[in-house]
């Protein structure tokens, strides 16, 4: 084969790719992207440009509650951050962390006379794809798993312009021994719909990163329902036996299908 | 209390931290905690104050209480006052003026590192324009070694970063091989594991072994798993070369990470006893970034600069072989756009490297940020001329599984080129021999495998 650089037709420099071009079926990683020069093509730019266009869109586009309700087919406790749009989001993730007056209100409100196990949350984070698209095929793996165990679960909770840890005050609020929070991670060039899931012991004001353990990358293409709703089932067990979350608990499951799902 | 007359009028600073913080260029982190300069005149104000401090004030008036931060009682309990002594009389000013000095060589900053606090260095890189950040660490070497040798003069490495979603072992393959075909992985390959999954990582760190063993690659292996995990990987036999944990510049900050100075002595320990390394023991690898201390609320009203040159000074402690800060991946709260991403690059470079530090740069952006490649473009040509260690290598910028932008196999190709900046001599070499890139400094790669890779790609490519 001829030097991918050394080409007098435009059209075949388009077309060219790295020799190993096969590998892409093992990954959505933007290998074998061929060059001009050490260089990207013309055509390859463009559609990291483009990419990053997108991406940048989802990070904007807000959850829709009425759909994602539909979607799931059970009502939804809806409640809000003290950020109150998406600028403001964006540069104050301590509004993010918090509820706001009304939503905590609301909270105590149906607060559970028994005391629940677990408190399920579900937030737009930086992806509201995310968790409009995968929230629901989550739970409907996840549920039954709980149920198994033997664990009472909350009313199900959605929180917009949500973080990681207005969950805790959610659950602290609900009285419950433990939240599974689901949140949109923030969008890639390739994926901008991973859906995040964080386990947390004891959930209340103040608990942080060590507290926690994480499963990502959760969406059509990455990790798949089944898969992380046995990982989070075996942490949630886990958990209640060892009464603690975060870097105390280690993930010892072993994957249940060797064959993890690659991209097409 | 310190203060600067600006005609008429007096600005006032109650404490050193808060003299720091408004003396700090604009970055949205420090305005978030409420610690910024209100006015542009404030900020040169206490610039100019700050340029008044004797470096000495450093030793006796601390930033974060001494009492109550691990990471404080470090720093004073192993300052080197002897290493300290040439500039000991100076001002923060008179040190900005020796730094940029043709006194200060690459010998005079290597023997005064251990003298250096990450304060004073914090201090006086609030007083350099970028030019300043670039030519002072330029003339900074930290060498370090594991089985190559990096951070020598007019040399680049990179780190190859395969990582992938699920963590399917043949997609960190199929990345590894394709970055490899573009030169890259001197500093290391390493992994961001998808999840903190203990077998996954033994998994993982086998993969890697193997690919190193198998073609003789002068080259380390790591998977960015917590401290605790690749111990507890080390205990089951796993082949780890480096330990890998991300650190910051308060003891709470720490603990929010699940780590404290103890543990990563064990760490180190542990690592440093299975004796991996070739041409040299450097065993650790660290990740820090500005702002980390305040999304843990462990900030203590110190900027975010000072806290993470302090993240620095618990590094120096295990004579790690790399360190980088991920510069643009935390956010827009904490660094709003291009220009403020740039800046805290750096400035984060250049304090690492004064303390001792080798410093790389993870050069990148959030999609939710104000920046995109051409930032990232102007970052990476400002650190290869300062003289960075080593900077990410991912397939086209884009890393699918940490959902972020950085530097992509071809964007090491073109600083390269533009720099006249080469591979570790031991990499250099093995691509040469491998017939992946000639070491005749045109850093042009291979346009098929070579045959001794080829039969492993046929393997890949059929599974």
């Amino acid at each position: 084969m001829t030097d991918p650089t050394d080409l007098t037709d435009p059209a075949a420099l388009r077309r060219r790719e790295d020799p190993w071009s096969g590998l892409r079926r093992h990954t959505s990683a933007r290998i074998a992207l061929g060059r001009t020069g050490v260089s990207l093509s013309t055509a390859r730019n463009l559609e990291f440009q483009m990419a990053h266009a997108q991406a940048r869109t989802a990070v904007h586009t807000p959850l829709d509650l009425d759909a994602l309700e539909a979607d799931l087919g059970e009502p939804l406790l809806r409640v809000a951050s003290r950020a109150p749009d998406r600028a403001a989001y964006l540069q104050r993730p301590d509004w993010g962390r918090r509820l706001d007056a009304n939503s905590v209100a609301r909270l105590e409100a149906v607060r559970p006379a028994t005391a629940p196990d677990v408190a399920l949350v579900l937030a737009d984070g930086l992806s509201s794809l995310a968790t409009q698209q995968s929230a629901p095929g989550f739970l409907r793996a996840f549920r039954p798993l709980l149920a198994e165990a033997g664990l009472s679960v909350a009313p199900l909770v959605v929180a917009t312009q949500g973080r990681v840890a207005v969950g805790d005050e959610i659950a602290a609020i609900l009285g419950a021994k433990l939240v599974v929070m689901m949140i949109g991670e923030r969008p890639g060039l390739s994926a901008a719909d991973s859906l995040g899931l964080y386990l947390t012991w004891a959930p209340k004001v103040g608990r942080t990163d060590a507290d926690r353990n994480c499963i990502s990358n959760i969406r059509p293409g990455g990790q798949s329902y089944e898969d992380a709703a046995y990982r989070a089932a075996w942490l949630t067990r886990e958990a209640f036996k060892l009464q603690l979350s975060g870097v105390g608990l280690k993930d010892r499951t072993v994957t249940v299908d060797a064959s993890a799902q690659v991209e097409g | 209390m310190y203060s600067h007359h600006v005609g008429a009028e007096l600005f006032r600073f109650p404490d050193l931290r808060t003299l720091m913080a408004r003396a700090t260029p604009l970055r949205s982190g420090d305005q978030l905690a409420g610690l910024a300069a209100a006015t542009d005149v404030e900020r040169v104000a206490a610039q100019a104050a700050l340029a008044d401090l004797p470096l000495k004030t450093f030793l006796s008036e601390v930033v974060v209480p001494y009492d109550t931060d691990e990471v404080t009682r470090l720093i004073i309990d192993t300052h080197d006052s002897a290493a300290f002594a040439p500039v000991s009389h100076m001002t923060v000013g008179d040190f900005r003026d020796w730094l940029l000095s043709d006194a200060a060589d690459s010998a005079a900053l290597a023997a005064l590192a251990p003298g250096l606090t990450p304060e004073m260095v914090a201090a006086v890189s609030k007083l350099c324009r970028t030019q300043d950040l670039i030519l002072i660490a330029s003339k900074c070497r930290v060498v370090t070694k594991f089985r190559n040798t990096l951070g020598l003069e007019k040399r680049l490495a990179t780190r190859l970063q395969p990582n992938h979603p699920t963590d399917d072992l043949r997609g960190i393959a199929a990345s590894t091989f394709d970055g490899l075909m573009y030169g890259s992985g001197d500093a290391v390959i390493g992994i961001n594991p998808a999840t903190d999954n203990l077998h996954a990582t033994v998994e993982l760190l086998h993969l890697l072994d193997e690919v190193i063993q198998e073609y003789a690659i002068p080259t380390q292996s790591c998977v960015l798993s917590h401290v605790t995990n690749t111990m507890a990987a080390i205990e089951e036999g796993a082949p780890v070369d480096l330990t890998f944990q991300s650190i910051a510049g308060t003891e709470a900050a720490n603990t929010s990470f699940g780590i404290t100075l103890d543990l990563l002595t064990e760490g180190h320990e542990a690592t440093q006893s299975l004796k991996r390394g070739t041409v040299g023991q450097n065993c650790m690898y660290f990740e820090t970034g500005q702002g980390s201390c305040l999304s843990a609320d462990a900030h203590h009203g110190v900027d975010q600069q000072t806290l993470e040159a302090r993240a620095y000074a618990v590094a120096r402690k295990y004579q790690p072989l790399l360190v980088n800060t991920v510069v643009g991946f935390i956010g827009p709260e904490y660094l709003y756009d291009g220009r403020q991403i740039i800046r805290a690059g750096l400035e984060d470079h250049f304090c690492g490297k004064l303390l001792g530090v080798p410093m790389g740069c993870d050069i990148c952006y959030t999609n939710h940020a104000e920046a995109d490649q051409n930032d990232m473009d102007v970052l990476l040509t400002l650190l290869g001329a300062a003289g960075i260690n080593y900077i990410m290598g991912i397939p086209g910028a884009d890393d699918v599984m940490l959902s972020y932008q950085t530097t992509s196999f071809h964007d090491a190709l073109y600083a390269r080129r533009v720099l006249g900046l080469r591979p570790a001599p031991e990499f250099e070499e093995w691509l040469d021999r491998m017939g992946l890139m000639a070491a005749d400094g045109a850093f042009t790669p291979a346009s098929q495998p070579p045959a001794a890779l080829s039969q492993r790609l046929s393997l890949l490519e059929a599974q």
